[in-house]
């Protein structure tokens, strides 16, 4: 049996499924039928929806995007420890290990100063150019260590924004153990540090599964290069599209459920 | 009676803030000393002080003789003889409660887990926490979280306790299951120094109350004589306003 309050709200919540949902309809059907009304539509629909070359191209595209993934997949772990490492250089307050501090603060600066494509450009291209030898001279080795290098940068600014974020209090507490300061930041503040930021590390993540894409520019043909093959082909812009998709289909859920854990961590804290 | 823990002329500032203005005390093996004196008058300062968190400008503190305030010295090897509890517990929020007190020892002494286990346990049953050795700080009360910052100090088996007015963030009725701790704890010969706003307790558990007034210690002595008998205006006013 409901309560008055519980059958109210119950009523109230239906009500309002109800219209959001006829509102979105109706939205959705206006833009369905005025878009085809535009006068280059058909033009386009040839040139961008074509469903044929969408389903000769989705299958291939799908294969290149398991580059794509591998290569985030290896950069990722690496970028977290690299960007922690940073963020500890940093944060050291001993005065002989000022060079790392100042080290720590000139690699954000310029890593986060610099488009990231230029990056890969630069050590894409340029470390190669030195005439190394095999495998030492692939694609994929210094396009990753480009977006390694960048990405690290930003993550090491959100480490070191949660490892200020846990009170001194905690700090203090640690240290009247007698523990060093090493394990005080290694027991005490980096955990807490490391899962206040996860939310915008994750953020950190997804921005970096398409920024994979940049590697095109160098070399190693994964999704977005593969769709531009497929453009020339079939002298139709489709593929990117299908491309588009394949990503949308990756980044959506990871991006809802950053935000999700964002918010859990929020309610939490209040 | 063996002299412990000696303060000689301590001066502390914060910027231009004097909190410490030459401070004496002497401190003997297994006293309980309580710290009174209005808020802000630098209880708080002067433990953290002694615990090496915060250095002093001028004077000395001597630890079974030694100066452990020298400029330079290496103050873990002193903080883990000297154990604090603050106020406001300040456990680890992220480790159970056995997590937090097994984490000093194991990281210091280099003890494992099952080395601990035996005298961990010892401590959790004597405090009336055996049950709660694997919550996390925010499924335990107050009064229980204050225990468990007890036992993660005692943990280390220090030889002095500096105590900073542990009861002050509890409702009255966890209030006498901490100050049972403490009565434990003077039992067994431990040095203590607690700030207190609780009178009554130090009245009775206190082997010298010191009054704390503009960053000197105005008046010292046994709890009958300061609580019955006060030489000095300030603490009787202060006194008259807390009792
Ligand atoms: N880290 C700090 N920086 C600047 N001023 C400080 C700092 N810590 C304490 N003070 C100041 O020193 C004075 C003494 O503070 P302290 O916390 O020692 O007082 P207390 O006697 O413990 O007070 P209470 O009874 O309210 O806990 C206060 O005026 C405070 O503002
Ligand atoms: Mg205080």
């Amino acid at each position: 049996m409901l309560t008055p309050r519980q059958d109210y709200n119950r009523r109230a919540r239906r009500r309002s499924i109800f219209i959001a949902a006829a509102s979105t309809a109706a939205a959705i059907s206006l833009l369905l039928l005025l878009i085809p009304l535009s006068p280059g539509w058909a033009a386009v629909q040839k040139s961008f929806f074509n469903a044929e070359i969408f389903a000769k191209s989705f299958p291939v595209l799908l294969r290149a995007f398991v580059l794509d993934v591998a290569i985030f997949l290896w950069c990722a772990p690496l970028i977290a420890l690299w960007g922690l490492a940073i963020a500890l250089c940093r944060d050291a307050r001993a005065p002989a290990l000022y060079p790392l501090r100042l080290f720590g603060a000139l690699y954000t600066d310029v890593f986060r100063g610099v488009p990231v494509i230029l990056i890969v450009y630069l050590i894409g291209f340029g470390v190669p150019g030195l005439g190394l030898p095999r495998p030492w001279n692939s694609p994929y080795i210094w396009g990753s260590l480009a977006l390694i290098l960048t990405y690290s940068a930003y993550v090491a600014e959100i480490f070191r924004s949660g490892i200020d974020s846990v009170h001194a209090s905690q700090r203090s507490a640690a240290a009247s153990l007698g523990l060093s300061d090493w394990h005080v930041m290694r027991d005490v503040v980096l955990p807490q540090a490391v899962r206040r930021v996860a939310p915008a590390n994750m953020n950190m993540l997804i921005a970096l599964q398409k920024d994979v894409a940049l590697l095109s520019f160098i070399g190693p043909v994964e999704i977005l290069r593969q769709a531009g093959v497929y453009k020339s082909l079939y002298a139709n812009f489709t593929p990117y599209v299908a491309a588009a998709v394949i990503f949308l289909v990756v980044t959506i859920p990871a991006t809802r459920f950053a935000d999700r854990m964002l918010a859990r961590q929020q309610k939490q804290r209040s | 009676m063996n002299e412990k823990l000696r303060l000689k002329n301590v001066h502390k500032s914060f910027g231009a803030q004097k909190v410490c203005h030459g401070i004496d005390l002497t401190v003997n093996e297994g006293e309980t000393i309580c710290l009174i004196g209005a808020s802000g008058s630098g209880k708080s300062t002067l433990l953290r002080c002694i615990n090496l968190l915060e250095d002093i400008d001028e004077g000395m503190i001597l630890l079974d003789g030694a100066d452990i305030s020298k400029p330079g010295l290496d103050p873990q090897p002193v903080r883990q003889r000297i154990g604090i509890v603050f106020q406001s517990f300040n456990l680890f929020p992220h480790m159970t409660a056995v997590e937090n007190v097994m984490l000093a020892p194991r990281r210091v002494h280099g003890l494992s887990r099952a080395e601990l286990r035996p005298r961990v346990e010892t401590l959790f049953e004597r405090f009336g926490l055996a049950d709660r050795m694997q919550s996390y700080p925010d499924q335990l009360s107050g009064g229980q979280q204050q225990r468990v910052a007890i036992v993660r100090a005692l943990a280390m088996e220090p030889e002095i306790m500096l105590l900073d007015e542990i009861t002050s963030a509890l409702d009255p009725e966890l209030v006498g299951e901490v100050l049972d701790v403490l009565r434990q704890l003077r039992q067994q010969g431990m040095t203590m120094i607690l700030a207190t706003h609780e009178m009554k307790f130090a009245r009775e558990v206190a082997d010298k109350v010191c009054f704390l007034d503009k960053g000197v210690i105005l008046e010292e002595g046994p709890a009958e004589q300061i609580f019955g008998a006060p030489e000095k205006n300030r603490t009787r006013d202060f006194l008259r306003r807390v009792l």
